[in-house]
């Protein structure tokens, strides 16, 4: 079960900033554990945004994206009290949507 | 500052670098692009990707500190002020995984986004935007790590 | 905001001749503020503070009760007056060792096992994520340890011994680095902890969020760290050694703002 994500939409005039944090190791694959052996890669490869149920981005990550990932994007024509929703899926098959409102 | 020569040397490898068969039907982009992800080099990376040729555009930018204290952790972003922008890419010439993010930008989105990658080492950081008319155009920046940020 | 004054530089020259606009110190500050927003330090929060309501352990308890200094369940204002003595347990606690003393205490869980607990594991972690909110919830406000009561003085005097006492194959103490103004390792300034070093610097600065291995430290975790790279044997987790050096330093820097959870290298 993985962590929440922390999601901020802000509203200013008709834009809404949306900043993400996610919880997520988002391990290379290229590293070794003490006794030597590699730890499996394990990212995100899948981000999905959507406002008010509508997709609004898509995208395609590698493991060359950092830890904890933070993803920052600007939805057009959004207001206060709106809905966005970001849903991640890794290369494990796990998934998790989180949602916020917008301020 | 870059000479002429320079440019158009740069030039030519992202053209290189993203000449392949063209973008792929909507049905196929929905699978994550593995051959991309997959590559070694930029070159190969972007190839799997499809577009023309590149240009070195103004019109298009890559943001993100001039050095990292760490390279565990780089804020870099992707932008375009052109309209018809279909992806957004973000590249580390230098990772073993060089193709870092593809973003696919609706009409609902800004053609801007934010984003944080490792870096293993000192690199260049390139943004690419692949329109929707078939052009691809992209911007290029050096960021210099102090530490490298891959493992250990 | 820190901003790392760093000298002779351009013997590092890390950036090449024409291009040096921009200084490499300010390149670095540049590069920290750019990280300020969205610090994973935020994730660390919000799952301290819902281990906080959670009815957690063998009482099936919550920690609401739990009492940092200023009344059971206060948490605005306690990080800055930690540590501090507490009549119950009848010494002087930092915040974390008192977290694990209220989990005891109030859920049932053994003190002892969690303290043996590495860092970064089990409920270690979350003793760390719970400390990582209750920071979060004083940032902004200045320290202010009391030194009241006589075993908090004492405290204050074991710090400063153990600050400036050599040992270890290095013969290192904690002054070797941080007794003076001025100094760093690599691009890293090394405050100066015998005094108040400023708003947001050392003391003022963790919790942190270290991006180089994507940990979120402690105070404990960092003195335990600290102890390592002086070749000293690993002090025990909420001893009185890192509680003695905790209260040195939180006196030291009484009036410097917090800045915790921060986000560092």
């Amino acid at each position: 079960m993985s962590d929440p994500m922390r999601i901020r939409a802000q509203a200013a005039g008709d834009k809404v900033t949306v900043r993400v944090l996610m919880s997520h190791e988002m391990e290379t694959g290229q590293r070794k554990d003490a006794a030597g052996k590699v730890i499996p890669a394990w990212f995100i490869q899948e981000v999905t945004a959507t406002h008010n149920g509508k997709t609004v981005l898509t995208a395609d990550w590698g493991p060359s994206i950092a830890k904890n990932p933070f993803l920052q994007f600007v939805v057009k024509g959004g207001k206060v009290g709106d809905k966005v929703a970001v849903t991640w899926t890794d290369n494990k098959g796990g998934k998790r949507t989180d949602e916020a409102t917008v301020s | 500052m870059q000479t002429r020569r320079e440019m158009l040397a740069r030039s030519a490898t992202v053209a290189g670098l993203l000449a392949g068969a063209g973008f792929l039907p909507l049905s196929a982009m929905a699978a994550w692009p593995q051959a991309a992800f997959d590559s070694k080099n930029m070159a190969d990376a972007v190839k799997a990707l499809g577009g023309g040729a590149p240009v070195e555009s103004k019109d298009v930018s890559v943001s993100g500190p001039d050095i990292a204290e760490n390279g565990a952790v780089v804020p870099v972003g992707c932008a375009t002020t052109l309209p018809g922008v279909k992806r957004l890419l973000l590249l580390v010439e230098k990772n073993p995984s060089v193709l870092a993010a593809v973003f696919n930008v609706t009409d609902a989105v800004e053609a801007n986004l934010n984003t944080r990658v490792k870096m293993g080492q000192s690199s260049n950081v390139f943004a690419v935007a692949m329109m929707n008319d078939g052009k691809v155009f992209f911007a290029a920046k050096e960021i210099k790590v102090t530490l490298g940020g891959c493992g250990g | 905001m820190v901003k790392p004054s760093l000298i002779g530089l351009a013997a590092l020259a890390l950036c090449a001749g024409a291009q040096a606009q921009k200084s490499t110190a300010d390149g670095i500050a540049e590069y920290r503020k750019m990280l300020e927003d969205g610090n994973p330090a935020e994730l660390y929060e919000a799952k301290g503070e819902a281990l906080w309501k959670q009815k957690r352990g063998p009482k099936n308890a919550s920690l609401e009760q739990c009492d940092l200094g200023q009344g059971p369940g206060v948490v605005k204002g306690v990080f800055v007056t930690l540590p501090r003595y507490f009549a119950d347990t009848q010494k002087v606690q930092d915040l974390e060792s008192r977290l694990v003393s209220c989990m005891a205490m109030l859920q049932g869980f053994d003190a002892a096992e969690v303290a043996k607990t590495p860092f970064g594991r089990g409920e270690m972690a979350n003793v760390t994520a719970l400390a990582t909110w209750i920071a979060s919830v004083s940032r902004g406000m200045r320290f202010n340890l009391p030194q009241s009561h006589p075993a908090e003085r004492q405290s204050y005097e074991v710090g400063k011994r153990a600050f400036f006492f050599r040992a270890g194959s290095h013969d290192f103490s904690c002054a070797t680095c941080h007794a003076e103004d001025g100094k760093r390792i690599r691009l890293q300034d090394l405050p100066n902890l015998t005094k108040n070093p400023g708003d947001g610097i050392g003391f003022a600065a963790w919790p942190a969020y270290r991006v180089s291995n994507g940990q979120m430290w402690g105070m404990q975790l960092r003195l335990n760290d600290c102890f390592r790279q002086q070749r000293f044997p690993y002090p025990g987790f909420g001893s009185e050694v890192t509680i003695a050096l905790a209260t040195y330093m939180g006196v030291n820097a009484k009036g410097a703002e917090s800045i915790a959870p921060s986000i560092k290298r």
